[in-house]
C-alpha cells in the first residue's frame, strides 16, 4: 500500500488532497466534516482585515458550462473572501486544528496592500496554532478592484514585498496563491521566490464570462440585468492550470520552488498528472462543490492503487518525473513519424473521424459504401484530430513508423536518428547539422 | 354493470373505465424537456447517417436531433416537417426498431439506439401544440390536382402540391380524413385526437379542398378527374380484406380485424365496446398484432394469435411480438385454419398443424381446436375497384419513377401502389415524390 503521506513546506498532512481556499472551507462545520470525509488538509477560505465583513451579491454568484448530460465542466464566481466576521473565522480554525492536529490547515489571507495591515493580522492567525499562511493574490473580481487579490497578483513587484513583509512577520510557513490573469506566469513566480516564498500554489480563478442571456441582454449570472466577470475554475481549466505549473517547474529561476497545484482537479489522475509535473501536492475547489466531500475517497484509493501498481512508494517516487519531458516546440523530433490506425473491430461506423479529417484540410481517411473507414498513409499528417473525435476510446491509435520505414505521404524513409527544428533546412536559423 | 373478464360471450363493459383508460394510454409517452436532452446527446451526429438512410422519407436524423441539443425544438420541427409532413403520427406509429434505430450505431454498437421516434415526437409535438404551420404557399399557378383518398399519402401529396401553388381537391370515401391514421393504427399509438388534429393542421397550408364522403367508383369516375384536373394523384390504400377460404367463414362474430379496429378507432367510448371473452385472431404481421393486443386491453380473458407460418416470418416486428406477448397475447405459430365452428356465432376455430417444406407449407393432419366468441381475419389486405385502364403488377396498381402509372396524367402512391413496404412513413415518402414529380410534369 503506496504511502501518500506529504510533508509540503513542513506542513504534513496524510495525503495530498487539500481543499483550496473558497466555500467549502469558509466554516468550522465544513472544514470538520471534511477532514471526516478524507481531505488531507484545507486552506481556509480567505480572511479580510478585522472590522466590518465584506458583502456578497444577494442574487446568483455562479455561472457555469456544460457538457453532455449536463456535467459540469467549467463554473464562474463572483463571490468574494470570506463574509464573516474575523474574530469568529479565527475562533472556528483555532477549534478545528485542536481537535485534528494530523490535518494541514492554511488559512488565506488577503488584506491591503501595507505592511500594517499584514504585521496586525499574521499573529493573529499564528494564535490558532494553524500551519501556515497562503497569501491570496488571486482573486480576480471585487477585491482586485480596492487593491487587493489579483490588483496585486499581477504586479511582480508588490508580490515580491508583500511575501517579503509576511516573512519578516511570521515564523509561519508562506504560500503565495498566483492569479493566472497574466501573461507569463513565471514572473510572479519568480517575484514570490525573490521574495523568500516557501512556495506557491496555482491558479486561482481565470477572468471570465461565461454566457450571456439572450432574453435580458445580460452576462451571466446576472444581478438585476446586470453582470460582471467572474472567476472560471473547474475541469475546463485544468489545461491552463497543467501548463502554468509545467512552466514554472522547468524555469531554472524557480528551482527548487515547492508548487501547490490548483485548478480543474477533479479526480486522482488528475491529480497525479500534477504531481507528475512537479506540484508537491493537489488542492480542489470545484470539483468538492460539485460532487461533495465524499470525492476525496476516490481520489485515495485512485492514487494509491495507480502507485502501487506502478510500483511507487511514496508520491516522492513520481512527483515532478514528468517534468524533463516538458520542453519548446523547437526541440520536438521531427523524424518522429506516427500514422492513424482504425482498429476495424471497434470501430461504430459513425463517420466522425472521416467528417473531421475530410472538412479539416488532410482528406486522409476513406470511406467505402460499407462505412468501412481506413486511413490513406499516403495523406495522413498524423494530427490525431481523428482520435480526438472518435466516440469509441481506444479505437483510433497513432502508430510510430519504425525508422527505415516509408512514410508514403513524403515518400521518404523514417531516419534513425532524432532531429528537430534548429537543425531543419527549412530553418533559416538552423545550426548546421554535424 | 360491468362486466367481468370470464363472463361468455361479446360483451361490453368487461374493465372498469379507469383500467381502459390506462391500457389504452401512450404506449411510448412523450419525452419531457429534460429526457429529451438526455436522449438527444446520446446521438453522434454521424457523417452520412445510417439512420438517415433507413428513413423512407430521408429526415436529416442528425441535424433535427442537434437542433433539440442546442434548444430549438421548433428548429428540429421544421426539418423533420419539410421532408415529411406527417412527422408527428410518423413518430408515434413509425416501427423505428426496423427503419432508423436499427441501423442507429449506438443500436449497432450498444443495444440501445438513440431514441429516434420519440425525439421526432418531441419537436413535432412542441411546433404543433402552439399552433404553427412553418410551410407557406408559392404563387398561384393556376393547375388544379384531384388526389384520391386522404390517408397519408394523398394527404402528404397534397400539402406538398398546395406548396409548390397547385390547387388541390382532396376525395375520400370515408366521412373523415386521415386513412388508416385515423381508422387503422392502433389507439395507443396515437391518443388523443391527434389523427384528426394532424389533418387540421396540415390544412393550414391552404389550397386544399377536402371532399368526404366521395367514393371513386361510386360518386367518382377516373376519366371524369382526368377530364376535369391537370393531374391526378391515386391513393385508395387497399380497401379490400383477404378471406380464410374456410368453411363457417360467414358465421356472426367472424369479423375482418381491420372492421373491428376502426370501430374501436371510432368508438367515443371504449368501455362500451363489445368484446370476446375468448378471442381468436388469425394473421402475423401488424393488423393481427394490433388487433390481439387491443382485444387484450379491453378486457378479453383468452387472445390467440394464429400464424400460419413460423415466428421468423411474422410480419410484426420483434418489438410488436413481445409487446403482444406482454399484453397477455397467446401466439401459436405454424398452424392454419380448416374450418370455423358454432351455430349461428362462431363457437370454435379448428386448426391444423403446418410444416414449411423448402418455403411451401404443408398441413400435418394434426388438428387442435380454440374456444372462440370472436374471430378477427387479418392474413391481408388487397386492392379493390381499382379504375379500369390502369396496369396492376402483383394485385397493386404498376407505378415507375416517382408513382406515375400506365395512365399519362395519373399517379399513384401508397399502400395502393407497387414497390415499398405497407408503412405509414413510406406512403407519405410516396405522396411527396409524386407531387414533386406532378409539379415537374406540369410546370417543367
Ligand atoms: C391495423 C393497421 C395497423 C397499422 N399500423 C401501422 C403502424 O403502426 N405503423 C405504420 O407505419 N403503418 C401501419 N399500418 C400501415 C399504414 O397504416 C398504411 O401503410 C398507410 O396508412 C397507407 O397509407 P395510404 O395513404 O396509402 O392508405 P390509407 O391510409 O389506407 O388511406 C386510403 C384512403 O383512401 C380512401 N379510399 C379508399 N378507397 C377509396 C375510393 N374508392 N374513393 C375515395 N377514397 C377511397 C380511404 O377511405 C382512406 O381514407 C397499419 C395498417 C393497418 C391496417
Ligand atoms: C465560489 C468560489 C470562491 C472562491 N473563493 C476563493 C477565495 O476566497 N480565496 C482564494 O484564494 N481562492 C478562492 N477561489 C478559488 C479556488 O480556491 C481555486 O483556486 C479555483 O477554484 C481553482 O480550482 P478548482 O478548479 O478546483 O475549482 C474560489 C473559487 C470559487 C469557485
Ligand atoms: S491523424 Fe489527422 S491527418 Fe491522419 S487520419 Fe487522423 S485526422 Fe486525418
Ligand atoms: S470515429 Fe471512430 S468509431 Fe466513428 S467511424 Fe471513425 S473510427 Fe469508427
Ligand atoms: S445513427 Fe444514431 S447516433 Fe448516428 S446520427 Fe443517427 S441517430 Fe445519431
Amino acid at each position: 500500500m503506496a504511502d501518500l503521506s506529504t510533508d509540503f513546506v513542513g506542513i504534513k498532512s496524510p495525503n495530498p488532497f487539500w481543499l483550496a481556499s473558497a466555500p467549502p472551507t469558509d466554516k468550522e462545520y465544513n472544514v470538520r466534516r471534511a477532514f471526516a470525509a478524507g481531505w488531507g488538509g484545507v486552506v481556509w477560505k480567505t480572511l479580510g482585515e478585522d472590522g466590518p465583513p465584506i458583502v456578497n451579491v444577494n442574487g446568483p454568484r455562479y455561472g457555469a458550462i456544460w457538457g453532455a448530460d449536463r456535467r459540469l465542466l467549467g463554473l464562474n464566481n463572483i463571490e468574494l473572501i470570506t463574509d464573516r466576521p474575523l474574530e469568529v473565522n479565527l475562533r472556528e480554525i483555532k477549534a478545528v486544528k485542536r481537535d485534528w492536529p494530523d490535518r494541514a490547515l492554511v488559512v488565506s489571507l488577503m488584506v491591503p496592500c501595507e505592511e500594517e495591515a499584514w504585521k496586525r493580522i499574521l499573529p493573529l492567525v499564528e494564535e490558532t496554532g494553524a500551519d501556515g499562511v497562503e497569501l491570496n493574490f488571486g482573486c480576480p473580481h471585487g477585491m482586485a478592484e480596492r487593491g487587493m487579490g489579483s490588483a496585486v497578483g499581477q504586479v511582480p513587484e508588490y508580490i515580491e514585498m508583500v511575501t517579503r513583509w509576511c516573512k519578516a512577520n511570521t515564523r509561519m510557513p508562506v504560500i503565495v496563491k498566483l492569479t493566472p490573469n497574466i501573461t507569463d506566469i513565471r514572473y510572479p513566480a519568480r517575484a514570490a521566490h525573490a521574495g523568500g516564498a516557501d512556495a506557491v500554489s496555482l491558479i486561482n480563478t481565470i477572468n471570465s464570462i461565461t454566457s450571456v442571456n439572450l432574453d435580458t441582454m445580460s452576462p451571466e449570472p446576472s444581478i438585476d440585468g446586470k453582470g460582471t466577470h467572474g472567476g472560471y475554475c473547474g475541469p475546463a481549466v485544468k489545461p491552463i492550470a497543467l501548463n502554468m505549473v509545467a512552466e514554472i517547474a522547468r524555469d531554472p529561476e524557480c528551482a527548487g520552488l515547492p508548487i501547490s497545484a490548483i485548478g480543474g482537479i477533479t479526480t486522482w489522475r488528475d491529480a497525479a498528472e500534477f504531481l507528475a509535473l512537479g506540484a508537491g501536492n493537489a488542492q480542489v475547489c470545484t470539483a468538492a462543490m460539485t460532487y461533495g466531500f465524499r470525492i476525496v475517497q476516490e481520489m485515495i484509493a485512485g492514487l494509491s492503487l495507480w502507485m502501487d501498481a506502478q510500483g511507487y512508494a511514496r508520491l516522492e517516487d513520481f512527483i515532478g518525473r514528468a517534468v524533463p519531458n516538458v520542453t519548446d516546440w523547437q526541440y520536438l523530433n521531427l523524424n518522429y513519424v506516427t500514422k492513424a490506425r482504425i482498429d476495424q473491430d471497434m470501430c461504430i461506423k459513425c463517420g466522425r473521424c472521416f467528417a473531421a479529417c475530410e472538412d479539416t484540410s488532410h482528406q486522409a481517411i476513406s470511406m467505402s459504401d460499407e462505412r468501412v473507414f481506413e486511413v490513406r498513409d499516403d495523406e495522413c499528417v498524423a494530427c490525431n484530430l481523428c482520435v480526438n473525435v472518435c466516440p469509441v476510446e481506444g479505437c483510433i491509435t497513432m502508430e510510430q513508423l519504425a525508422p527505415g520505414a516509408l512514410d508514403a505521404r513524403t515518400g521518404q524513409t523514417v531516419p534513425a536518428e532524432p532531429a528537430d527544428w534548429t537543425v531543419h533546412p527549412n530553418n533559416p536559423s538552423a545550426r548546421a547539422a554535424e | 354493470m360491468s362486466n367481468s373478464p370470464m363472463r361468455r360471450g361479446v360483451v361490453a363493459g368487461r374493465l372498469p373505465a379507469d383500467r381502459i383508460g390506462a391500457n389504452f394510454s401512450d404506449l411510448h409517452p412523450p419525452l419531457d424537456a429534460h429526457e429529451a436532452a438526455v436522449a438527444a446527446d446520446r446521438c453522434l451526429f454521424c457523417f452520412d447517417a445510417p439512420c438517415m438512410a433507413a428513413c423512407p422519407t430521408a429526415i436529416d436524423i442528425p441535424l433535427f436531433i442537434r437542433e433539440i441539443q442546442t434548444g430549438r425544438p421548433d428548429a428540429a420541427a421544421r426539418t423533420i416537417l419539410s421532408q415529411n409532413i406527417l412527422g408527428g403520427m410518423c413518430a408515434r406509429v413509425c416501427p423505428t426498431e426496423t427503419l432508423c434505430e436499427e441501423v442507429c450505431v449506438r443500436e449497432v454498437s450498444e443495444g440501445k439506439p438513440v431514441e429516434i421516434g420519440r425525439l421526432q415526437r418531441y419537436a413535432t409535438d412542441a411546433l404543433m401544440a402552439a399552433g404553427v404551420h412553418p410551410f407557406s404557399r408559392a404563387a398561384p399557378t393556376g393547375r388544379r390536382i384531384a388526389v384520391v383518398g386522404a390517408g397519408p399519402a394523398g394527404l402528404a401529396c397534397a400539402h406538398r402540391l398546395a406548396m409548390k401553388g397547385h390547387e388541390v381537391t382532396v376525395y375520400d370515401a370515408r366521412p373523415k380524413p386521415g386513412g388508416l391514421n385515423e381508422y387503422g393504427i392502433a389507439a395507443y399509438k396515437t391518443v388523443g385526437g391527434f389523427a384528426a388534429a394532424e389533418v387540421d393542421w396540415l390544412l393550414k397550408i391552404g389550397g386544399i379542398t377536402l371532399e368526404c364522403g366521395k367514393a371513386l367508383g361510386r360518386d367518382l369516375s377516373l376519366a371524369a378527374l382526368r377530364e376535369e384536373f391537370d393531374a391526378v394523384f391515386l391513393a385508395p390504400g387497399l380497401a379490400g380484406v383477404n378471406a380464410l377460404g374456410a368453411p363457417g367463414e360467414d358465421l356472426d362474430n367472424v369479423l375482418n380485424a381491420v372492421d373491428f379496429i376502426a370501430e374501436l378507432r371510432q368508438a367515443s367510448d371504449l368501455s362500451q365496446l363489445p368484446i370476446g371473452r375468448d378471442v381468436v385472431v388469425i394473421g402475423g404481421g401488424m393488423t393481427a398484432i394490433d388487433a390481439a393486443v387491443q382485444a387484450r386491453l379491453l378486457g378479453a380473458l383468452n387472445v390467440t394469435l394464429v400464424y400460419r407460418r413460423g415466428r421468423a416470418r411474422m410480419a410484426a416486428s420483434a418489438f410488436e411480438q413481445d409487446l403482444a406477448a406482454a399484453k397477455g397475447v397467446h401466439i401459436i405459430t405454424n398452424a392454419q385454419p380448416v374450418a370455423v365452428h358454432g351455430n349461428g356465432a362462431v363457437r370454435e376455430v379448428e386448426f391444423e398443424y403446418t410444416v414449411e417444406d423448402g418455403g411451401k407449407l404443408k398441413g400435418t393432419g394434426e388438428t387442435f381446436r380454440l374456444p372462440a366468441d370472436q374471430l378477427f381475419k387479418a392474413i391481408g389486405q388487397r386492392l379493390e375497384g381499382a379504375p379500369d385502364g390502369l396496369k396492376i403488377e402483383g394485385g397493386k396498381i404498376a407505378v415507375s419513377g416517382a408513382g406515375r402509372t400506365s395512365l399519362e396524367g395519373v399517379w399513384a402512391g401508397g399502400d395502393c401502389a407497387s414497390g415499398g413496404d405497407d408503412l405509414t412513413v413510406t406512403a407519405v415518402a410516396q405522396g411527396r415524390d409524386a407531387a414533386e414529380d406532378i409539379h415537374a410534369a406540369l410546370e417543367g
